[in-house]
C-alpha cells in the first residue's frame, strides 16, 4: 500500500466516523419505507405496541441477538442517547473496517511484483 | 420528530416472511456470494482490497443517517450502486453484504432468519440493477466527476427500486399476513422511489468526490471503459494472443 492511498483511507475513513459518529443523531427517527410499509394498517400506543388493525409487523419476531449490547444502535449502560448512538456509529465504522478490509487483504490476488 | 432517539431497526425482522422460504433465500445468498467471491479476487489488488474495507465502512456510517422523505416516513442509503461505481460489482456486493451481517449480529438489525433476504435484496438484486445501470450509461454518458455523478443519481433510483420490489417477491412467496401484493408492491416502490432520490444524491455526491480527487480510486473510470477496438486482420490470423499482460 502506498502512502498516498493511505492518506485517501484516513481521510475516508475519518469522513465515515463523523458521519457514524455525529452526524447519526440528526437522522430521522420516523421508520424508514420498509418499516412503514410493514406498519401501515395497524394503530400503535405511545409505547410502539400494536393496539389494533392489520400489518405485517404483527407477525414480527424478536431478533435472536435482541440481548447484544450494540442492539438497536446503541451501547447497552450508556444512559446519554447521543452519546450511545455514536458511539455504536463509531465502533461499527471500525469493525466494519476491520473485518472488510481484512477479508478483502485475505482474498485479494497476489500480484508477483510489487508496483 | 426526536433527536437523539434510538435508531429504528432498518431491515426486514424476522417473522415477516415464512421460515421456509427464508431459507431458500438465505441458500440462495450463500451461492450468491460464493461466486462473488470467486470473481472479486480477479478485482482485488493490493489497491482495492483496502478501498472496499473503506466502501463497506462507509456505506455502514451512511445507513445510519435516515432521512425523510415523506411525513412519517424515512430512508436510508442501501449502498449497492454506490459501491459498484467505486470498487466493482463482485467486489461491491460483498462490501453491502459484509454491513448486512455485521448489522445483523452485532446490531440486531435485520433478522436473522432474514439475513438471506436482505442480503438478497440488497446486496444482490441492488447492486446487479445498479451495475447494469452504470455500465449502460456509462456507454453514453462523459467519465468525468459530473458524468459520473449522474450515473450515480440515476442507477441508485432504479438500483434502491428494485430491491425493494426484490422484497415484494418474497413477501409474494412466503408473506406471513395476507395483504395485497398490489398495495404492498405500490407501496414499496413509492417510498423507495423517493429513498432511491435521496441515495441518488449521497451517491453522486460521494463518487464526484472521489472521482476529483482520485480518479484512479474509481473502478468504473478504471474497468468499464470502452474495450479496445478490435483489430480484424489480427482476429483472422492464427496468431496468439498478444499485448497480454503478466
Amino acid at each position: 500500500m502506498t502512502r498516498r492511498l493511505g492518506w485517501f483511507l484516513a481521510g475516508g475513513l475519518l469522513v465515515a466516523l463523523l458521519l457514524a459518529g455525529v452526524v447519526s443523531n440528526f437522522a430521522s427517527s420516523s421508520p424508514d419505507g420498509l418499516d412503514a410499509t410493514a406498519r401501515e394498517g395497524c394503530t400503535f400506543d405511545a409505547q410502539g405496541q400494536i393496539t389494533g388493525g392489520s400489518c405485517m409487523l404483527q407477525r414480527e419476531q424478536g431478533h435472536q441477538l435482541a440481548e447484544s449490547p450494540l442492539a438497536n444502535y446503541g451501547i447497552r449502560g450508556i444512559d446519554n442517547p447521543w452519546l450511545s448512538t455514536g458511539l455504536s456509529g463509531v465502533l461499527g465504522v471500525l469493525v466494519t473496517f476491520a473485518i472488510g478490509g481484512g477479508v478483502f487483504w485475505l482474498v485479494r490476488r497476489r500480484t508477483p511484483e510489487k508496483v | 420528530m426526536l433527536y437523539g432517539m434510538d435508531i429504528q431497526a432498518m431491515h426486514i425482522a424476522n417473522g415477516i416472511v415464512s421460515g421456509p422460504v427464508s431459507a431458500v433465500f438465505a441458500a440462495f445468498a450463500a451461492l450468491a456470494l460464493a461466486v462473488c467471491v470467486w470473481r472479486a479476487r480477479a478485482d482485488l489488488d493490493d489497491r482495492l482490497a483496502p478501498m472496499a474495507g473503506l466502501v463497506a465502512a462507509f456505506i455502514f456510517a451512511v445507513q445510519m443517517l435516515n432521512f425523510q422523505v415523506l411525513p412519517g416516513v424515512s430512508g436510508h442509503l442501501l449502498g449497492g450502486t454506490l459501491a459498484v461505481v467505486l470498487v466493482g460489482p463482485w467486489v461491491g456486493a460483498l462490501c453491502v453484504s459484509t454491513v448486512l451481517i455485521i448489522q445483523c449480529l452485532l446490531f440486531a438489525d435485520g433478522g436473522l432468519t432474514a439475513l438471506g433476504l436482505n442480503i438478497t435484496n440488497m446486496a444482490i438484486i441492488g447492486t446487479a440493477a445498479g451495475y447494469l445501470l452504470v455500465a449502460g450509461l456509462l456507454r453514453v454518458l462523459p467519465k468525468t466527476p459530473s458524468g459520473l455523478g449522474a450515473t450515480a443519481l440515476i442507477a441508485s433510483v432504479i438500483g434502491v427500486v428494485a430491491a425493494s420490489q426484490g422484497f415484494v417477491f418474497e413477501y409474494w412467496l412466503g408473506g406471513t399476513t395476507q395483504l395485497s401484493l398490489p398495495w404492498v408492491a405500490g407501496t414499496m416502490a413509492g417510498t423507495h422511489v423517493l429513498i432511491g432520490i435521496g441515495e441518488g444524491l449521497i451517491a453522486a455526491t460521494t463518487v464526484a468526490t472521489v472521482a476529483r480527487v482520485r480518479p484512479d480510486l474509481v473502478y468504473a473510470l478504471r474497468r468499464f471503459r470502452k474495450p479496445p477496438p478490435p483489430v480484424a486482420a489480427d482476429a483472422a490470423a492464427p496468431a496468439t494472443v498478444s499485448g497480454g499482460n503478466a
